[in-house]
């Protein structure tokens, strides 16, 4: 964005006091960690009031004094903490440095409109401090999982050697471990057996369903959609109580009377709980991209002597496919995620990923979970790109601008 | 028009009335649309809802006894359960020949742990008396009252008998009763000793719980939602992956993100030592307890509340908050008088899905919740899987599913399930 507002220098009675606030908040936690937590407050406070009053009294140069910043405290946390402490160092001097001349210049007043109360311009970026606060609580947890899966101990945290960046302290042996382990890995392919077969029952029956549903008469409509929906709204553990209780009896029929083997009908009931439950999500995103289909796409394909089954292939499935694939990723996630329902109806022959997940935390904490949920944050990266791709594609089908 | 000479009704192409035939051409594509749904709605209808009906089914379902043991259940009938004294020996002779042919089909030990629910120590007298009763010959070996209270002295017990004579209808109320900490006493249902009251316990915690989560969640979105909805597209969608990618990653990785996060030795507390903040000998308490669970599943459930926030953010113009302001009103007034009334639908949306998904929470608590932190479904899964009380986990189930549909119905009515959008 242009700059709003022309700025101009702030008097040195707003910049210093700033600073050392700032700098004394700072060094609280210095000072405490190192035993006095008043002497960190004062003589953080006095630094960083000190090197602003010489940055733009004395020396009047910003480039240079960037980096005499860093260096100075980096060096400063070297002092005190190694080589952790350097780098954080490194990035207080060059936030130092920033901040001092963001408020020296003005330069907080260029992106807004001229007319606010210095109060205002202070909620606003208190505001987006506490966004920003917000969203490192969002992510956090899946970046820490990451570097902690190259552990080389089996803790569940930093050790010191991995905080020195020590290469030692780093190592593989989880993902080796889950490469080699028998057990993770029956459970992952059970995962990719039971979620794509899954996947396909509920996008096939659920875009049929959603083109049906979004035709213009359509007797219950509401009913229809209601119970369509309901496997994603009723709580996962009321519909694994129902299913466990109506499995046990189903599986004790194809077993028994039809006399199918023990492990293929313990998959078909993994399977089909799985596709009803993914079904609510294929319903969901069609409908939503067939509100933008425009139907008479469909009558000039019969005018020019089409037959419905043509008409779908070659004119409807094509427009609402992005639609279809987002819905399948949706049901595909919700299956290969799905732990409380194959936990009531899987045997042990058909432990998922997930369930292994489970046991894993709940008994024996072995750091390979870690190394599994970072493969299965990467993968929810790349579905994630997809339907994010999908999605603008599917707007730009349907003429409008991607948002 | 002065040339139409026909004074019946208008036709069609092919000479039908053409009312009659576009009534044909409108329940053609009625039948069409309903033959493209049925597959479906039978599928949901076989796999989902008669599973689900069937646990409702199960939940009063109670015809162990009365097929277990017939002649006792007839004969039981003339006994007044509220005359202090066992029954006489009529009763004693229908339960030992019934008994006689349940321990031949190994079947008594069964309505022993049915009748244990009610009144703990039946099971084992149903046991004892079992493996005695298999080799009577009940025509021969009578009398039985005295031969019943030597092998237990409980079969002389009319409380006992009480048990049984309550239990022999084929429907009970009883699951119900225990799901809501109450039991049939002498003289109806009643509340049970305070010290045995549970599920009370735990259906107000699964509540409050899920209040304040659903609270901390409205705390946390709503700036987000409004940043969101606020900034340029670009910097939005940048924004917005930071939200959807905890929403698309695995909920046990999440999960187990945070018992990282969270432990005595995990990652916040290792930070708060260093930085000094806290002492090393006395590190923060923040998992398998309420806090745990309730900073977990705010993190897991807040781009639930995120996505419906912003999505109703996004239609509120932003020239109504300038022409407020224009008018004289403070930010604050601009913001409570103009916007925040504009975005309440999308509270209520977020509100409603996050409290549904939160009150039948299993996963988390159960890894992050320890004793205190568990929800009512954590007693289902016990009862499913542990003590094997299918008919109370199918009570308890029940009753959080009648809570889950008012929700429901309420979220159609204020959002519509039409409405409902995805990322």
């Amino acid at each position: 964005m242009a700059a709003l507002t022309p700025i101009s220098r702030k008097p040195m009675s707003l910049v210093l006091p700033t600073i050392a606030a700032a700098g004394g908040f700072l060094g609280i936690f210095v000072g405490a960690s190192n035993g006095s937590t008043l002497m960190g407050l004062v003589i953080g406070a006095v630094v960083v009031a000190a090197l602003g009053l010489f940055f733009i009294g004395v020396l009047k140069n910003e480039q240079l004094s960037k980096w005499i910043s860093i260096v100075l405290v980096a060096v400063a946390g070297f002092v005190l903490g190694g080589i952790p402490g350097f780098i954080l160092g490194a990035i207080f001097g060059w936030f130092f440095h920033w901040f001092t001349y963001w408020l020296y210049e003005g330069r907080y007043r260029a992106r807004l409109l001229p007319y606010l109360t210095p109060g205002q311009v202070l909620w606003h970026y208190s505001f987006l401090v506490i966004c920003g606060a917000i969203f490192v609580f969002l992510i956090t947890p899946i970046l820490v999982v990451m570097p902690l899966s190259f552990n080389a101990q089996d803790f569940f945290t930093f050790t010191p050697e991995m905080l020195r960046f020590d290469p030692e302290g780093y190592s593989l042996k989880h993902y080796r471990d889950f490469f080699t382990n028998n057990e993770w890995q029956r459970s992952f392919k059970n995962s990719l057996l039971i979620a794509p077969i899954a996947t396909v029952i509920s996008v096939s029956l659920g875009t049929l369903a959603a083109i049906g549903l979004s035709q213009s008469h359509v007797p219950g409509r509401r009913a229809i959609m209601a119970i369509l929906i309901s496997p994603m709204i009723v709580p996962l553990i009321i519909s694994a109580t129902g299913m466990f209780f109506f499995y046990s009896d189903i599986g004790n029929w194809l077993e028994g009377t039809l006399g199918l083997p023990k492990t293929f009908v313990g998959y078909v009931k993994v399977v089909l709980a799985h596709a009803v439950l993914g079904i609510p999500f294929v319903i969901i995103t069609v409908t939503a991209t067939l509100v933008g289909f425009d139907r008479s796409l469909t009558r000039a394909a019969a005018n020019m002597g089409a037959n419905p089954v043509t008409t779908f292939f070659r004119v409807q499935m094509p427009l609402i496919l992005p639609g279809v694939i987002s819905g399948g990723l949706f049901a595909f996630i919700t299956s290969f995620d799905e732990v409380v329902v194959v936990l009531f109806i899987g045997s042990a022959s058909q432990k998922t990923l997930p369930w292994q997940m489970f046991t894993g935390l709940r008994e024996q904490i072995s750091p390979t979970i870690l190394a599994v949920a970072t493969i299965l944050v990467v993968i929810s990266i790349a579905l994630l790109t997809t339907v994010e791709l999908l999605r603008r594609r599917s707007e730009r089908l349907r003429g409008m601008s991607p948002s | 028009m002065s040339d139409t000479t026909q004074s019946g009704p208008v036709l069609a192409a092919d000479g039908t009335p053409l009312k009659r035939s576009l009534n044909r051409a409108l329940r053609l594509q009625k039948m069409r649309a309903l033959a493209l749904i049925a597959p479906l709605l039978l599928f949901v209808l076989l796999t989902f809802i008669i599973p689900i009906g069937q646990m409702l089914f199960r939940s009063v379902e109670n015809d162990i006894v009365a097929t277990t043991l017939p002649r006792t259940v007839v004969a039981l009938q003339s006994w007044d359960a509220a005359s202090g004294v066992a029954p006489d020996e009529a009763v004693y002779t229908a339960l030992a020949a019934d008994l006689h042919d349940a321990a031949k089909a190994k079947t008594h030990t069964r309505v022993g742990s049915r009748l244990n629910y009610e009144t703990p120590g039946i099971s084992s007298l149903f046991r004892k008396a079992g493996r005695k009763a298999k080799k009577w010959d009940v025509e021969a070996d009578g009398p039985f009252k005295e031969q019943f209270i030597k092998i237990a002295k409980g079969w002389g017990d009319p409380d006992v008998w009480r048990t049984i004579q309550t239990y022999s209808p084929k429907y009970t109320n009883g699951y119900f009763l225990n799901a809501a900490d109450m039991q049939k006493g002498a003289d109806g249902a009643e509340i049970r000793p305070e010290s045995e009251r549970i599920y009370i316990t735990l259906f107000k915690r699964t509540l409050i719980m899920s209040l304040i989560i659903t609270g901390s969640c409205i705390v946390l979105a709503y700036p987000v939602a409004w940043i969101l909805a606020n900034l340029p597209a670009a910097k939005a969608n940048l924004l917005m992956i930071l939200v959807l990618l905890p929403f698309w990653t695995s909920l046990l990785v999440r999960t187990s993100a945070w018992k990282v996060m969270l432990q005595q030795q995990g990652v916040i507390n290792d930070v708060l030592v260093w930085l000094g903040l806290v002492a090393d000998d006395a590190r923060l308490v923040m998992i398998n307890n309420q806090l745990g669970t309730i900073i977990a599943m705010t993190h897991i459930l807040l781009p639930f509340m995120i996505l419906p926030m912003y999505s109703v953010m996004q239609t509120i113009q932003p020239t109504y908050l300038r022409a407020a302001k224009s008018m004289g009103a403070t930010n604050w007034t601009a913001f409570w008088r103009v916007y925040f009334p504009l975005s309440v639908p999308g509270i209520g949306a977020g509100s409603i899905l996050v409290f549904i998904l939160s009150i039948g929470y299993y996963i988390t608590p159960e890894l992050v919740g320890g004793t205190k932190g568990v929800f009512i479904s954590n007693r289902i899964a016990f009862h499913i899987s542990s003590s094997l009380n299918w008919g109370l986990a199918a009570a308890l189930g029940s009753i959080l599913l009648a809570v889950v549909l008012i929700l429901y119905w309420a979220y159609d009515k204020i959002v519509g399930i039409d409405n409902v959008k995805l990322g």
